[in-house]
């Protein structure tokens, strides 16, 4: 899921102040905490409030969108509400933004949420914690499931480093679970040791290069294969 | 991979199997290397520390770059640096651009850190590079100095880098903890280390315990040790440098060095000295005889006063080497 929190309502406030009609759009595709129609509704009635006690009015409506990052699902859901609003103020992670911008190109979307991480409730806990940094380049399959990547905050391909004690990290107060500490219980637990003292060469950090483009619907003919029997 | 030659004085006292001190110097926020050189003088004459290291950035703090003053460092003090670089804050281009302008310069002897993060530091909001770890950079270095190529295997031209590197070890790593840490050095070993330098030990038998799983690499290790200048920079070292602590006598002792002779400058200064070399003298002599540690990495940063007292004991090996 993508971890958003919400910004500052002054920040929101800055972003929109000039507008008097605005459509406020959740999100119901993978946003966590959910930013769905109550969250979009009750945004709007804060806005309401924070507009009038600049004095002035704000007309606001709340929808939600199945997914926002999807363009034929945002374009046909938002294009009804489109004349009567000057701007959209999404509660989705930054791709809803960037979408709603695309699909409903004359006007300006704008965000009312940071885009934290890809993650996950911690063990049932009241709060989140980030499993994944969609770096391009997996290695949850030798560290035992555990990533050093995401769960590490130097991002260390060969850890631990000095900075643990005990387990735990120095970034955080020691408060936070040492993510390579983590891969060696793990791998000893299924003796596979092996794979913790395997040295890791430098990562190829181009597959996290932005802008980052992937072709799909590749044709799936070997090309290899048909210029070698063509020879 | 054969034995890369000792190319630093560090490195060819430890290969003629002395006992070797190495000290440290810690450029700060500053315009001046006074301080540093005068230290780096005070270190040279002793003939027991054959080489200054010079910390970058220690605990994730924007100070000035080691690169420059280890060199200065040896042009004016005449002593080695062992040129401490963190991966924190250059990426591999940047950290390979250094060791080039480093090697050019003279510099003989590296210290791979990871170096602490940028969250503990004096500008917290600072993005950290760590594009390559402490290990890759071991590799990094091997490649530059065993190949003559950078990381991907591009060629140096018009001459060789002769360097040694070594890696850090931290012996506070104990019970269930130990072992990742040793595996960790492993992986370094893998990647051609000259030495281990490790972070400072109080507890002489954690500290034997460390030296003896670690010396099965057979690479020589410099326990470090650090002697306290003041009650205030013990409280520091305990409660802000990972993993550290310091022993709760040791600490009250300093206190009351302090506290016992306050206002006469000279007796708080040999009250504090005699509660330095009263704890690290038999702990020092203890490593020497009774575990595999090659040496002592005494991290007493601007102490030189304690030099004679804590190493005048040993014999004056360094001077064979200037």
């Amino acid at each position: 899921m993508i971890i958003t929190q919400q910004k500052d309502i002054n920040e929101i406030y800055e972003m929109i102040k000039d507008y008097k009609k605005i459509l406020i759009a959740g999100c119901d595709g993978c946003c966590q905490p959910p930013r769905s129609i109550n969250e979009a509704t009750v945004l709007g009635q804060l806005l309401e409030l924070k507009f009038k006690t600049k004095g002035k009015n704000l007309t606001w409506r709340s929808i939600t969108v199945l997914r926002q990052c999807d363009d034929k699902i945002a374009a046909s859901t938002i294009r009804p509400f489109l004349d009567d609003h000057e701007t959209i103020l999404s509660l989705a992670c930054g791709l809803g933004v960037v979408m709603l911008n695309k699909v409903a190109d004359k006007i300006l979307t704008y965000p009312a949420q940071n885009s934290q991480f890809g993650g996950a409730q911690n063990n049932g806990e009241n709060s989140f914690i980030q499993y994944c940094e969609t770096c391009g380049n997996c290695m949850l399959g030798m560290t035992g499931g555990v990533c050093p990547i995401a769960g590490c905050a130097k991002h260390l391909s060969n850890g631990p480093c000095g900075g643990t004690v005990n387990g735990l990290c120095e970034v955080g107060g020691y408060k936070n679970p040492c993510a390579w500490i983590e891969i060696y219980k793990r791998l000893k637990r299924f003796n596979r040791l092996d794979m913790f003292t395997l040295y890791r060469p430098a990562r190829d950090y181009r597959p996290a290069t932005s802008p980052a483009y992937i072709v799909i619907n590749k044709p799936y003919t070997n090309e290899e294969k048909i210029t070698e029997e063509n020879k | 991979m054969a034995k890369r030659p000792a190319y630093s004085k560090l490195c060819k006292a430890l290969e003629a199997g002395h006992f070797v001190f190495t000290g440290e110097l810690e450029p700060k926020k500053i315009m001046t290397m006074s301080e540093i050189i005068h230290s780096a003088k005070e270190m040279k004459k002793t003939s027991r520390i054959i080489a200054a290291n010079v910390t970058d950035g220690p605990q994730g703090d924007a100070y000035m770059s080691s690169l420059i003053p280890s060199y200065v460092v040896q042009r004016d003090a005449e002593i080695e640096a062992v040129w401490q670089v963190a991966v924190r804050d250059r990426n591999r281009v940047a950290l390979f651009g250094d060791v080039l302008a480093g090697a050019f310069m003279g510099l003989k002897n590296i210290l791979v850190l990871t170096g602490d993060h940028t969250a503990l530091g004096d500008n917290k909001k600072a993005r950290p590079a760590y594009d390559i770890d402490s290990t890759q950079f071991c590799e990094l270095l091997s490649k530059i100095i065993d190949n003559g190529t950078d990381y991907e295997g591009h060629e140096i031209t018009g001459g060789k880098v002769e360097m040694n590197y070594g890696c850090v070890a931290n012996p506070n790593a104990v019970g269930e903890y130990m072992e990742p840490e040793i595996l960790k050095v492993g992986r370094k070993v893998e990647q051609g280390i000259d030495f281990i330098q490790t972070q400072t030990a109080f507890d002489i038998e954690v500290a034997k315990n460390f030296i003896k799983e670690l010396s099965r690499y057979k690479v020589p290790i410099l326990l470090g040790v650090f002697p306290m200048k003041s009650y205030g920079i013990a409280w520091y070292f305990d409660n802000y440098i990972p993993g550290v602590s310091v022993p709760k006598e040791l600490l009250k002792a300093l206190k009351s060095a302090e506290k016992e002779n306050k206002g006469d400058k000279k007796a708080k200064y040999a009250a504090l000295d005699k509660v330095n070399v009263e704890f690290f003298k038999p702990f020092i002599k203890e490593i020497k005889e009774n575990s595999k540690a090659s040496g002592i990495h005494c991290m007493a940063v601007e102490y030189e006063r304690l030099f004679s007292p804590l190493l005048g004991e040993y014999p004056d090996y360094a001077k064979k080497f200037y």
